[in-house]
């Protein structure tokens, strides 16, 4: 009985194998392959790319396999991993304006420039359960056509051009980036942080908290001005030869939400900025992250900040599930000697309690 | 695929260095919370990530490292965290808390005194003395630099109002060096008046909310109080019923569901040090012992 409390190195291998027997299920059912969970699991591999913090479908995929689809466990793997991976310098900003677009939906205007483009999308799916996917289905060729040569440019710029937007702070070109993973988040943090933060944060939360301005916690009258997913291209600045060199290109989700204007006796009105970016499709995501950006811009742009999406401490203290998780899972561990202080000292006021009032049962109880 | 390789204690150097400067500046404010960019280790926030940063970054190839987890050598996670370092660091480990150079631990200071030359290095989850009376981080720092901790003392007080007594039986705050209150982690009370004086270096790790802090070798540490109502320590009236010692910490197993219970030290190596030494209680088996490699 003593045993089980205090665990030990032989039971700690053995829990490792039957994990392991555990994660490859009947033995008799084929093994699920890379390829087919970064192919078929696409947005799950894509969440685990985002709250991971590292592009790379491959090692995501096999995180996801690895945690037996535990989409927190994989996060947890891959952030691991990139805690030990040498940085060799930031990359040029992205533009997503010059992105290859394979959707772009805006809601606040009928038509935009480059046009409305619905691409691959669960909206305005019956949700339906699909027997035919059960087993075997072959779909059907998508439909394609040539690529418009119209540029796209993004809502917010359109929007900006006439000043019915606030213009979007521009950073300093030689100032460092703010990266919470290699300093230590201090308090009030800056909206490079925040964003950083709320990129890494967990989806459900971010979700709720979203949601929580839509009902009147911190509410900010978002619009979707815009959200764009598609290709941009990565470049870096190599100081060898003295101009930015592509590294690659990496799927984007951009969200620009468009909220309530705010002005004041020297300042015409204006729309507000709320701003979601996320590694893969992950819509859900950005949307999320642009409600609550804007919802914490409350002190900057000098509204009464009463809800939990507007108190920055709140919201980046508590949105990185990997930390949440860590620190809710290690109630698992033996906590036996500080349970025995407390016991010790409920002991001490139950019988003083029980001497007090005369009560001989508590006390025997007690003793 | 983007195969890992990893550096010796696992984290890489550029690392080590940075929290090297954080615990350079902790030894030399003591009980001061640093803040440091805490890394993601292999291991989950809130299970030692602190405590292991802080070790992995001061271990050396020649140190002897021992892990214990409630005064434990072979409790489930104390065991991981030593083949962790076994494996990364390839140092040499032990249970013995006199041989051991570094001494990781969660919820307990061994009994056996601690030497100079030794580091005890403790895994925090809330660095933070204030935090439950005051959740804000903001304002907890500024009540730090003032050394404002009437609030504190009220909590205390009104403990005694309302118990008889101050009700803080683990975590019990205490001052260092006469300057900030600090948080001792999840220690019982107990063990508090083995971090004063002490001639080993104390370090304190807290990975999830990345603060660093220590109290040097022989620096003074006091646990809150009142003058009519002094610091006491808790300790469970009976003598350990393995090695007989009747001032360890000890811990109650629930032997029967009919009320039946036994104490044993906490401290593991303490109590089979004793053992060995020809100390015995009434009961004579080593229950903790595990079954011997087949």
């Amino acid at each position: 009985m003593y045993v089980a409390v205090k665990g030990g190195e032989r039971a700690i291998e053995n829990a490792h194998r039957l994990l392991a027997h555990e994660r490859r299920g009947d033995r008799d059912v084929p093994e699920v392959t890379l390829a087919q969970i970064s192919e078929q699991l696409s947005l799950g591999v894509d969440r685990v790319m985002t709250e991971g913090s590292l592009y790379d479908r491959e090692l995501a995929a096999l995180a996801i396999k690895q945690a037996r689809g535990d989409m927190i466990e994989a996060i947890f793997l891959v952030r691991a991993f990139r805690a030990t991976l040498p940085r060799f310098g930031a990359s040029e900003p992205v533009n997503t304006g010059e992105m290859q677009v394979r959707r772009r939906i805006s809601s606040t205007f009928k038509d935009i420039p480059g046009g409305q483009i619905l691409g691959p999308t669960f909206d305005y799916t019956h949700r339906l359960l699909d027997p035919q996917l059960a087993e075997g289905f072959v779909p059907e060729q998508p439909a394609t056509a040539e690529a418009p040569q119209t540029p796209a440019p993004r809502v917010t710029d359109i929007l900006g051009r006439d000043g019915l937007i606030e213009s979007s702070p521009q950073a300093e070109p030689d100032a460092p980036v703010g990266d919470l993973t290699r300093e230590p988040l201090s308090f009030p943090a800056d909206r490079d942080l925040r964003l950083q933060n709320l990129a890494r944060g967990d989806e459900g939360f971010l979700l709720a908290l979203g949601y929580s301005t839509q009902r009147g916690y911190g509410r900010n009258h978002p619009f979707a001005g815009e959200i764009r997913f598609g290709d941009v291209e990565v470049e870096f600045f190599a100081e060898d030869a003295g101009f930015a060199v592509p590294l690659g290109s990496i799927e984007l989700t951009e969200c620009q939400m468009v909220n309530q204007f705010k002005g004041s006796a020297t300042e015409a009105p204006c729309f507000t900025r709320g701003y979601g970016l996320a590694f893969g499709q992950s819509e859900r995501k950005t949307m999320s992250m642009a409600l609550v950006d804007r919802a914490l811009r409350a002190r900057e742009l000098d509204e009464e900040a009463r809800s939990p999406a507007q108190d920055e401490e709140f919201v980046m203290s508590h949105s990185d599930n990997v930390q949440a998780t860590g620190f809710v899972e290690h109630l698992k561990l033996p906590h036996y000697v500080d349970f025995q202080s407390e016991l010790g000292l409920l002991r001490k006021l139950r019988q003083e309690f029980a001497e007090a009032n005369d009560t001989p049962e508590l006390r025997e109880a007690a003793e | 695929m983007n195969a890992p390789t990893y550096n010796f204690a696992y984290l890489d150097e550029q690392t080590k260095r940075m929290i090297r400067r954080a615990i350079l500046k902790a030894i030399a404010i003591p009980g001061y919370q640093v803040p440091f960019a805490s890394r993601e280790m292999p291991m989950p926030y809130g299970w030692g990530t602190g405590g292991v940063q802080v070790t992995a970054a001061i271990l050396g190839p020649d140190d002897v490292l021992k892990v214990i987890d409630q005064g434990s050598d072979d409790t489930t996670n104390a065991i991981s965290i030593r083949k962790f370092f076994g494996k990364t660091a390839g140092v040499a480990t032990t249970t013995s808390t006199t041989d051991a150079t570094v001494i990781q631990t969660r919820h307990r200071i061994p009994e056996a005194e601690l030497h100079a030359g030794q580091v005890l290095v403790y895994q925090v989850p809330i660095p933070e003395p204030l935090r439950f009376l005051e959740p804000r981080e903001t304002e907890t720092r500024r009540m730090h630099a003032l050394a404002e901790y009437g609030l504190m003392h009220v909590k205390l007080y009104e403990d005694i109002a309302r118990f008889g007594h101050i009700a803080t039986a683990y975590a019990y705050p205490v001052k260092v060096n006469a300057r900030y209150v600090m948080d001792p982690s999840p220690t019982p009370k107990f063990d508090n008046p083995k971090m004063d004086n002490c001639a080993a270096l104390q370090l304190f790790g807290a990975g999830r909310e990345k603060r660093i802090y220590a109290i040097p070798p022989y620096t003074t540490v006091v646990s809150l109080d009142f003058e009519d109502h002094p610091f006491t320590r808790y300790r469970f009236d009976a003598p350990c019923a393995l090695c007989g010692a009747d001032n360890s910490y000890l811990d109650e197993i629930v032997t029967d569901d009919r009320g039946g219970r036994m104490f044993v030290c906490s401290d593991t190596d303490f109590c089979e040090q004793r053992q060995a030494a020809g100390h015995h209680g009434t009961e004579r088996a080593a229950p903790h012992k595990e079954k011997a490699h087949v």
